[in-house]
């Protein structure tokens, strides 16, 4: 408000000399970014062979990392002029496109499942597509699984990926130990991730939100050390391999079937093609994924799912409601977990082969980058944010390399820019009377 | 006993480090009330503008140790804070008033972006560097077993030492380390009578980044080896170091590092050192649920 009026003076009174401050301010970044890269990027560290270090410098790549600073600052201070406001017009957070999205949500979501469904049989579609396609998936699942925790019950947790392992890892030792098929083992995936869920949430959910994020973070470490190091149950950095393939209700995708078994191409009378096994897998996450969102839709307009929206917004209004936010809380965690518990089943049963490589917490910051980037709560937007993050590597080598980089870069300009992600639904599910809902999570 | 006394030297030695990385959380989180997530990476960026520092002083031809350490220090320290300054400005400063959570992720995303950066521009391999100060002291020989104290073991303690001395005094009797107490307390009421918050909380984090790079100096001379992730472990046991001792509380933060340090030395060296990260994650399971104030800190208060 202050901001607004100061404006105001600030535009009326402006100095003609408009264009000095610009520069000094934009010649400024450039110094520190200069200094910044100096000994980081002007001065290159290399193996020259026994053990020892040489410098390479590259001073050329410090001059145009400080020019495109300048630049960028430069742009970053004249566009609020240009467009004829201040900074204050940032304060906008949820974007037009995202008002158009939420209201275009049915139409949208219909036309993105027909895409999904059609997407192996489309002409253009090959194997390597379909493959990408059941990556994307597996992120989009964990991302909604996550996006329970984080964006419903507002609960940060960094050591998703625990439960992603917890469930590979149930469904490896089931398989190799007591020989259970992927159908077999996988709600036992998802009940155990869950009882670890509640395991772990039991004695921390009481703990404000940035503690308990430290302490899922430890908690995802800790899996993942035991997993490396228990090596009798868990095979250690050598992992479990020979984890079974799904089947067709009972019908294996195989070119020669043991004897009294029919193959899944045996029983349609189709030509034997591995490309079925891979078109399947995609519709079995197509499926966990849809099933998961259809049932976060759902639980957001029980009291259950209405509970963590409330006691995301303000818990102590909610204690004084009655409502107990451990229980509430846990539940979030637990169905939370469950979900990532399922994904990694279905992780295990199509890599085949899972170790505790695969579980580190980059993968956690990956999965918390997509609910992050796509607006948390928003179910829509953690699908963009797969695509866009599993694709980027797609477009070449330097984006593969980069592509942590720039997730790590957008989730630091999502947060500054537009704290609801990019297509925020912040908004509480349910309005009394249709009257406008105050701004919800201030 | 032997083994007992190496154990606690190399813990002591260990947990100054960690004491002086912790400081950056605690004085970040007592004054603006955020994890800095990225504060580990900062330590790991002062790791490799030390080794970077180092081989230039050997391509200029500085071989007199002492020299080089003063210049590598004070080079290390100035970079170093550059990026702590430049984090908090990028990714917190407009974040202030923001829901609860934005700083935590912004902070995440800076560590992400951080680290990669580093992987990009100085490789993904290990660096080795040749160790710079050798020898030692034998204190206590028995039963076959020399307990030895390094000159660089004590160094490290006494550099430490000398550290905190400096930092307590400016903390205590400084108008800046008043101004910060300030802001720590009420920093509203502090802005209203005339502090530039902003520019303290700059301070604050320039002066964390200065004493993570001291930290990642000391590593890279004691263990001798640097790579892009060092950052996430020591960041995090640095963490619960700061939360061990209470956060917010300068003291506390020291004691927590060497508390830590001690841990993990003792549990490597009479457990296994396969699970010694396991055993830190323990313990700051373990203090943030029985006792969330940690060993020197104040109760919070949740207002609403």
């Amino acid at each position: 408000m202050t901001a607004a009026t100061g404006l105001a003076v600030d535009q009326a009174a402006r100095p003609p000399d408009l264009w000095t401050p610009l520069f000094k301010d934009a010649l400024l970044a450039a110094l520190v970014a200069a200094l910044l890269a100096l000994p980081l990027v002007g001065l290159q560290t290399y193996d020259i062979g026994g053990g020892a270090l040489g410098i390479r410098t590259h001073f050329d790549w410090v001059a145009m990392g400080a020019a495109a600073v300048f630049a960028g600052r430069l742009m970053l201070r004249l566009y609020p002029r240009l467009r004829g406001y201040g900074t204050i017009g940032r304060r906008n957070e949820t974007g037009r496109i995202a008002v158009w999205a939420n209201r275009q949500i049915v139409p949208i979501t219909v036309a993105g499942i027909a895409f999904a469904i059609a997407l192996p049989f489309l002409p253009f579609s090959s194997r390597y597509l379909i493959d990408l396609g059941t990556t994307v998936l597996i992120y989009v699942m964990l991302g909604w699984g996550l996006n329970v925790v984080v964006g419903l019950a507002g609960l940060l947790d960094l050591g998703y990926v625990a439960f992603y392992a917890v469930g590979a890892y149930t469904f490896g030792l089931l398989a190799r130990d007591l020989d259970f098929t992927f159908w077999e083992a996988l709600p036992f995936s998802g009940l155990v991730a869950a009882s670890f869920g509640i395991l772990l949430g039991f004695p921390v959910l009481r703990l404000r939100g940035d503690y308990l994020a430290i302490v899922t973070l430890g908690f995802g470490e800790i899996i993942r050390i035991v997993l490396l190091n228990w090596a009798p149950v868990t095979g250690g950095p050598n992992g479990i391999g020979g984890i079974p393939r799904p089947s067709f209700f009972g019908l294996p995708f195989t070119r020669t079937a043991p004897e009294g078994v029919t193959t899944f191409h045996q029983f349609f009378g189709l030509e034997f093609s591995p490309d079925h096994r891979v078109i399947f897998l995609y519709f079995v996450i197509l499926g966990m994924a849809l099933i998961t969102n259809l049932f976060t839709l759902r639980i957001r307009r029980l009291p259950l799912g209405r509970a963590w929206e409330a006691l995301r917004e303000d818990e102590v209004a909610c204690r004084a409601l009655g409502i107990n936010p451990t229980n509430v809380k846990l539940s979030a965690f637990a169905i939370g977990a469950m979900f990532g518990g399922l994904a990694g089943c279905f992780f295990a049963t199509r890599q085949g082969f899972i170790s505790p490589e695969s579980f580190t917490f980059i993968e956690s910051a990956t999965i918390l980058a997509i609910v992050v980037l796509g607006g948390m709560g928003s179910q829509l937007g953690v699908v963009l944010a797969a695509i866009l993050l599993v694709s980027l590597p797609e477009f070449g080598r330097a984006f593969a390399e980069f592509r942590m980089l720039i997730f790590g870069a957008a989730m630091v300009a999502v947060m500054v820019w537009r704290p609801r992600g990019l297509i925020s639904h912040r908004e509480p599910t349910l309005r009394l009377g249709g009257r406008p809902a105050g701004n919800a999570g201030r | 006993m032997a083994y007992f006394l190496q154990q606690l030297i190399n813990g002591l030695t260990l947990g100054s480090i960690y004491g002086l990385i912790a400081i950056g959380y605690t004085m970040v989180y007592g004054i603006i009330g955020m994890i800095n997530f990225a504060h580990g990476e900062i330590y790991m960026i002062g790791a490799f503008i030390s080794i970077i520092a180092f081989l230039v002083l050997g391509l200029a031809g500085v071989t007199y140790v002492p020299l080089a350490l003063a210049i590598v220090l004070l080079t290390t320290m100035v970079f170093t804070s550059i990026y702590g300054w430049t984090v908090e400005r990028v990714a917190y400063r407009s974040l202030r008033g923001s829901f609860r959570l934005a700083p935590l992720i912004s902070a995440i995303g800076m560590s992400v972006f951080l680290q990669n950066y580093v992987q990009i521009f100085q490789g993904a391999r290990v660096k080795p560097m040749p160790p710079l100060v050798q020898g030692g002291f034998t204190i206590l020989e028995s039963g076959g077993f020399a307990v030895r104290l390094s000159y660089l073991q004590l160094f490290i303690i006494l550099l430490t030492l000398l550290l905190m001395a400096g930092f307590t005094t400016l903390i205590a009797s400084t108008p800046l380390g008043r101004a910060q107490r300030a802001c720590e307390q009420d920093m509203r009421m502090a802005s209203l009578l005339g502090i530039d918050v902003d520019r303290v909380i700059s301070l604050t984090f320039v002066m964390g980044a200065a004493l993570a790079a001291v930290a990642g100096l000391m590593v890279t001379l004691y263990y001798g080896v640097v790579d892009f992730f060092i950052g996430f472990l020591a960041g995090v046991k640095a963490f619960t170091a700061a939360v061990l001792g209470g956060i917010g509380s300068l003291p506390g933060a020291m004691l927590g590092g060497i508390l830590i340090g001690l841990i993990e030395a003792f549990w490597s060296g009479y457990f296994s050192v396969e699970y010694k990260d396991v055993s830190v994650f323990v313990v700051l399971i373990l203090v943030l649920v029985f006792r969330p104030t940690g060993l020197l800190g104040r109760p919070d208060v949740e207002k609403v």
